[in-house]
């Protein structure tokens, strides 16, 4: 029989309302509160215990709690724990949500929780673990229990878990490739003739809205000023000596250019994939223009030049390592003093 | 414009003593398709051999695949061997089914990419299920990346029309008849029909990331109106190696299926007026203005819908976005066919750029999933290689000899002409 471990707050736990919200947390052998609706559902599993907590103890000690759901997990190794449904609850929904990220990525067990859709916690936890969908409020407990037993006993049993739709949960929003029954063309034919007849259809994918990165301010001057040369064009140190990968890259390099006058042919190279290289290993100046660079410098244009080119190959990067990467630039440059980028692409 | 389209089916390809089809097995004589490769001299050494479907055979890098074809009269490929030409898309033309000529040899330049014949990779793209005619070329060294591709290019398609020529005067074939009318017979003919235009969009963009229209550069020309039967003759020839998985092959063009679709249902379900051929070129200012000069092209086609089939990622995913915008503002329905780089771990947002009209794509899977192949028994080409081409890194092969890339790496994986089956979902 798997063993299944129940989290719930004062309310449906049973200790009171609003008052008991800094009630700290406890454990109790099988099932309390509203576990107790789950009990007759789950097929070949039983609520071994159930902790309740204080929505607002929880709130202000969430480091705390969480040791103590992990020592119970650690003592009790459940198959599977269960939390909520927190509805639309705002902090009892992320207690819910923080205890299962928590347990399905430090402890490795699965956990599943209950959300209306707009309860805040859906969209910061969705990524990360399994979050039902059900009712705004308790008056859509029994159907929610209903959902959210039925899901467990597919986890617990280790079947196969459906698309999101199938199965209600919000999507993790991981992309997945799947073979369909019929080719792209066919399918987007189908999708026209629904758009241009009005009938609903759906897109395979949607669109994401960015939004636009404001560039910094310009300086008022370039004298004195310390700037440094970054590029997503693939040039590198030549022969590759770090295996930058022609395409989707995932890091960067950076490549001493001090007292270099320019980037030589034969000591840097691009490895980018999605442009012409002929022109950029002929003379990798003209990805990088460090040459130009150095005799500003040497003019007094600008004050001095960061001494790494900073450099990935940008050629089918997802758009979270590019942000992440200009992340990481962006604090190392700032760290170093720098005053200015010049970044080329491709 | 009328053209008949006779199918030859092709099940096996062996060498022999003679150039010749016989019950439905291409016998081909070695010495006489390396004179016909080493014509030019540019060329230092040619190697053939067969790849079918399911041997344990793994072709890489992969530069282009093309189908054998034909012309009853004229030439297949018009403007890509002589100065003159003929009008594509007329008369009679043969193309030998189930199997291509594929080139391979040491890598030109970044991005090339793999086949396999048999393994996962194969329930990927069609080319598994064709016999190849595959020709390793080796260039003599004093000659550069340009004109490396630009040999392996042109070597490619002479031997699929000289192999194609096995085809003429063939009695048994499966024929089909496609014609093109004008726009107002079109009109005419189907008043009540949706009108729809296909948005065909190339890559025009240096080497290795070109394509050419009648034997001329498309990096020379602005977005032009052509016909669906001159494409089947070879007016659109592929000197573009994107990446493997999306990149459009002279096979692709050959056998668009955005094309092949509006075909079927022309006269059906819509009144098919016509395609617009849109060049993706690298700067800003040439996308603005090729975009716009496309969607002005369909508007005065008068489309209702348009389907748009992409080649490249990264900057053409604009040009997909412009057009895209600029046919929805004018009422214009438009379905958008693109790959998605979602991360190794699918979860980033898949495009690099975006329109909120974009609201119906078709996706042909995300590119960056990975996928591990066993060891094949047999290499034609360089494995090495795959260091090098998109979706391939130098980590790529195992200690075991298997290889992990990204299914970006397989030669039409995930064609964005919507040839293959390959889809994605959030989970």
């Amino acid at each position: 029989m798997k063993k299944v471990l129940f989290y719930t707050n004062q309310f449906f736990g049973q200790i009171g309302g609003e008052a008991e919200a800094y009630q700290k947390p406890f454990i109790e052998q099988g099932a309390r509160g509203n576990a107790q609706a789950f009990v007759p559902l789950l097929e070949d599993a039983e609520i071994v215990a159930t902790i309740v907590c204080g929505d607002n103890y929880y709130a202000e000690n969430m480091d705390e709690v969480k040791a103590f759901v992990e020592a119970q997990i650690t003592e009790l190794s459940p198959d599977l724990i269960i939390a909520g449904p927190a509805f639309n609850a705002g902090r009892f929904g992320i207690a819910c949500a923080d205890i299962c990220k928590d347990a399905v990525q430090k402890m490795h067990v699965e956990a599943i929780t209950g959300l209306y859709e707009e309860n805040p916690a859906v969209e910061m936890y969705r990524k990360d673990i399994y979050i039902l969908k059900v009712g705004k409020s308790a008056a859509a407990m029994r159907k929610a229990v209903k959902l959210m037993a039925g899901f467990a006993n597919k986890l617990l049993a280790g079947k196969e878990i459906g698309l999101p739709k199938e199965e209600g949960y919000y999507p993790k929003g991981k992309r997945v490739n799947v073979f369909r029954q019929k080719n792209g063309a066919e399918r987007a034919m189908d999708m026209l003739l629904k758009k241009l007849k009005g009938e609903p259809y759906e897109t395979e994918l949607e669109i994401s809205v960015y939004e636009k990165v404001k560039p910094a301010e310009g300086l008022d001057t370039l004298a004195g000023k310390k700037i440094a040369l970054c590029t997503s064009g693939g040039i590198v140190a030549f022969g590759n000596p770090d295996h930058m990968p022609a395409a989707t890259a995932k890091f960067f390099k950076q490549y001493s250019i001090e007292g270099m006058d320019g980037l030589k042919a034969g000591e840097f190279e691009s490895v980018h994939a999605g442009y012409d290289p002929v022109y950029a290993n002929l003379d990798p100046n003209r990805v990088a223009p460090l040459d130009v660079l150095r005799m500003m410098e040497k003019e007094g244009k600008i004050g001095s030049i960061y001494p790494y080119l900073t450099t990935t190959t940008g050629n089918s990067t997802s758009v979270a390592d590019a942000t992440r990467m200009g992340m990481e630039i962006g604090a190392i440059l700032s760290n170093a003093g720098v005053d200015g980028v010049i970044l080329t692409s491709t | 414009m009328h053209l008949e389209l006779r199918k030859i089916k092709i099940q096996n390809i062996a060498f022999g003593e003679e150039n010749v089809i016989r019950d439905h097995v291409l016998y081909l004589n070695k010495e006489s398709l390396a004179e016909e490769v080493m014509k030019d001299k540019r060329i230092k050494k040619v190697d053939f051999d067969i790849a079918r479907p399911g041997e344990s055979v793994r072709i890489i890098p992969v530069k282009d695949v093309i189908e054998p074809r034909a012309k009853l009269e004229g030439d297949i490929f018009p403007g890509i061997f002589k100065e003159t030409m003929e009008e594509g898309g007329y008369g009679v033309t043969y193309a030998l089914k189930g199997c291509a000529v594929t080139t391979t040899g040491p890598i030109v330049g970044f991005q090339e990419g793999l086949i396999d014949m048999s393994g996962p990779a194969a329930e990927y793209t069609p080319f598994s299920k064709l016999n190849h005619l595959v020709m390793v070329i080796e260039k003599q060294p004093e000659f550069d990346a340009h004109e490396h591709e630009q040999m392996v290019r042109m070597a490619g398609i002479r031997l699929a029309a000289f192999v194609g020529q096995l085809a003429v005067g063939q009695e048994e074939y499966e024929s089909e008849e496609y014609t093109w009318d004008s726009i107002g017979e079109k009109y005419a003919q189907y008043p009540d029909l949706p009108k729809v235009v296909y948005v065909y969009n190339c890559m025009s963009q240096g080497l290795l990331h070109d394509t050419y229209f009648y034997g001329r550069d498309s990096k020379q020309m602005v977005p032009t109106m052509i016909t669906p039967l001159e494409v089947m003759d070879g007016a659109l020839v592929s000197g573009n190696c994107v990446s493997p998985g999306s990149k459009t092959t002279t096979w692709h063009h050959l056998n668009n299926a955005v094309i092949e679709e509006c075909m079927k249902k022309h006269g059906k379900e819509i009144n098919f007026m016509g395609i617009v051929l849109n060049p993706l070129m690298v700067s800003l200012k040439e996308k603005y203005r090729d975009c716009m000069l496309t969607v002005r092209m369909v508007e005065m086609l008068g489309a209702d819908g348009v389907i748009i089939s992409q080649e490249g990622f990264g900057n053409p995913t604009t040009d997909l976005m412009l057009v895209c915008q600029g046919l929805e503002k004018r009422g214009i329905k438009t379905v958008i066919i693109t790959n998605e780089d979602a991360g190794v771990d699918g979860m980033s947002e898949s495009l690099p750029d975006s329109v909120t009209e974009a609201d119906a794509i078709v996706s042909t899977g995300n590119s960056n999933a990975t996928i591990m192949l066993p060891k094949m028994e047999k290499t034609i080409g360089v494995l090495s290689d795959v260091a090098k081409t998109t979706g391939g890194n130098v980590d790529s092969i195992q200690d075991d000899g298997r290889l992990l890339i990204e299914i970006h790496g397989i030669m039409g994986g995930h064609n964005l002409q919507g040839n293959t089956y390959l889809g994605a979902i959030t989970i």
